[in-house]
């Protein structure tokens, strides 16, 4: 068997828009000829369609932020183009068809529960909460495919640290925008919305956890999840929430969406375990998207030197 | 209808046309267009092509009856082992992509995790159905012992759309649309069983094909 992969691209490819925009798709829903796009670039791409937020990102600036790996980082268009967001679509490449259209603009997040004083931030805010850093960090899906993204934000624990906590606040639970009438393609997915997600309050302060704006030095493409959402990279995939617009301290462990649809199969931990299967498949290995075979998956994804400590005597098949 | 049922011509162009996904995914191997996720481009396709091909063979009895076409039987055969082909596919590449030929992982896997349960004993029981598929295996078998060894074509299909089912995170819809075939292909059975027994066949075989049945 001939299996020829070109080359992969390198971070500086990336970036230039034109690469990763959905031409065709944008051809359609503009309607005009594809020539006098393919000419016009850009100029008509934002003149024509200034809905198709999907793409529309911009550039931000950043510094290089610890914990990077210096594994090879997953082609953008391979991030863009192959992931979940079942609020629209159980697919794998619905996120990118049907988020075109997902207004992200204004956006508030609510911070709320067992705190002093509740407050909503503006994306306005939370852009300017903290310095932006790029964290290029291994993500691995429950369903054994894994990426490296270079993913731009700041430490959860920055906005956290704003709040004063009641003696109550043991978890931080959050959630996901929801409109049915947005994501209609949510009705056939089988999970409830809004979808929630949660951690327990070291989980959350810890300086791996990341409030995301932003990948591949721009801010985040519909699909992946803009404009703002969680990013817990020693937890399987769907740990890291999308779209956030509610942060609330509690007492109760959270809730959380993969959970409520399957216990045994999703627990509330999530963590990153290639000794513990999931009832349908073994998470030992998983295969790196670029990747003909796979490759071995490690605690915690990699990242147990550090979090481990965080688990110490813990059951972690129990507490999956 | 008749005279281009039963042409050579028909068959291979059955042959052909039965090639095609085949074909189309080995063209996009080579080309390395298997999108962003090959293993699963390839595992997906070829697993939703096994169920197709199993469907298409259960459908030959129902439409040759009830279209009254016994010609249709001609093909069955080769849709049988088309699927038998495309499930064969799909297990090489669990095998070599998934396991990368780690028998005691596939063993595991087959123990442990019960959609690979079923799937495997569904590829399992498929394999003796490809083997008694000739003519001189038929006639060796006699018609009666081999008509009872490839009623296991039943249970090939409803494990694989077991499979499917269990295999899916949480849409259903797609194991759903197959199971709801495989349901109306076999009730049609049991239906056209039951009137057979009355005497009231809906549309009894021509002698002779009906002993392949």
């Amino acid at each position: 068997m001939l299996i020829r992969r070109k080359p992969e691209l390198t971070y500086a490819d990336v970036t230039p828009k034109e690469v990763y925009s959905n031409r065709r798709q944008f051809l359609r829903d503009i309607g005009i000829a594809g020539a006098a796009a393919a000419l016009a670039g850009r100029e008509i791409y934002s003149l024509a369609a200034p809905n198709l937020t999907a793409y529309a990102t911009s550039k931000l600036n950043f510094v290089k932020g610890p914990f990077s790996t210096d594994e090879k980082i997953t082609p953008i268009n391979d991030v863009t183009h192959y992931n979940n967001f079942y609020e629209f679509g159980a697919d794998k490449a619905d996120p990118a068809k049907n988020s075109q259209k997902f207004k992200t603009s204004p956006w508030t997040v609510s911070v709320e529960g067992e705190v002093k004083t509740n407050r909503k931030f503006s994306m306005d805010e939370i852009l300017k909460l903290a310095p932006l850093e790029e964290r290029i960090y291994r993500h691995r899906c429950v369903e054994r495919w894994s990426i490296v993204v270079p993913w731009i934000g700041y430490s959860l624990s920055a906005i956290l640290k704003q709040f004063e906590p009641t003696p109550k606040a043991k978890y931080v639970a959050f959630q996901s925008f929801y409109d049915s009438g947005e994501m209609p393609q949510s009705k056939y997915t089988g999970i409830d919305y809004p979808y929630v997600e949660g951690l327990r309050m070291d989980e959350a302060m810890h300086p791996l956890t990341l409030l995301s704006v932003g990948m591949y030095g721009e801010t985040l493409p519909n699909q992946d999840g803009a404009p703002v959402r969680i990013i817990v990279p020693w937890k399987y995939g769907y740990k890291s929430i999308k779209s956030i617009v509610k942060i609330k301290f509690q007492e109760q462990e959270p809730p959380t969406t993969w959970n409520k649809y399957s216990a045994a199969e999703y627990g509330f931990y999530s963590n990153v375990n290639p000794q513990v299967d999931h009832p349908r498949w073994s998470q030992a290995t998983e295969h790196r998207l670029g990747e003909l075979f796979s490759r071995k998956t490690l605690m915690f994804n990699g990242y147990a030197d550090q979090v481990a400590s965080l688990y110490t005597g813990m059951d972690l098949k129990k507490f999956h | 209808m008749r005279k281009l049922l039963t042409s050579k011509w028909t068959k291979v162009f059955v042959f052909v046309v039965s090639s095609i996904p085949f074909v189309l995914l080995a063209i996009r191997l080579v080309r390395n267009d298997l999108g962003i996720n090959p293993v699963e481009t390839l595992q997906v396709t070829t697993g939703d092509w096994t169920l197709r091909f199993l469907l298409f063979t259960l459908a030959i009895t129902p439409l040759r009856k009830t279209f009254k076409l016994p010609e249709l039987i001609r093909f069955r055969r080769m849709l049988g082992l088309f699927a038998f082909f495309y499930v064969t596919l799909h297990f090489i590449t669990y095998l070599w992509l998934d396991q990368t030929f780690n028998f005691s992982g596939m063993l595991d896997d087959v123990a442990k995790r019960k959609f690979i349960t079923v799937g495997f004993a569904a590829f399992l029981l498929l394999i003796p159905l490809a083997a008694t598929s000739t003519t001189g295996m038929i006639r060796r078998l006699g018609g009666k012992r081999w008509h009872r060894l490839h009623s296991a074509i039943y249970v090939c299909g409803i494990l694989g759309v077991i499979h499917y089912y269990w295999k899916v995170k949480s849409d259903v819809r797609a194991p759903l649309f197959y199971a709801a075939i495989l349901g109306i292909l076999l009730l049609w059975r049991v239906w056209d069983a039951y009137f057979r027994d009355k005497g009231n066949a809906p549309a009894p075989a021509r002698a002779g094909v009906s002993a392949t049945d």
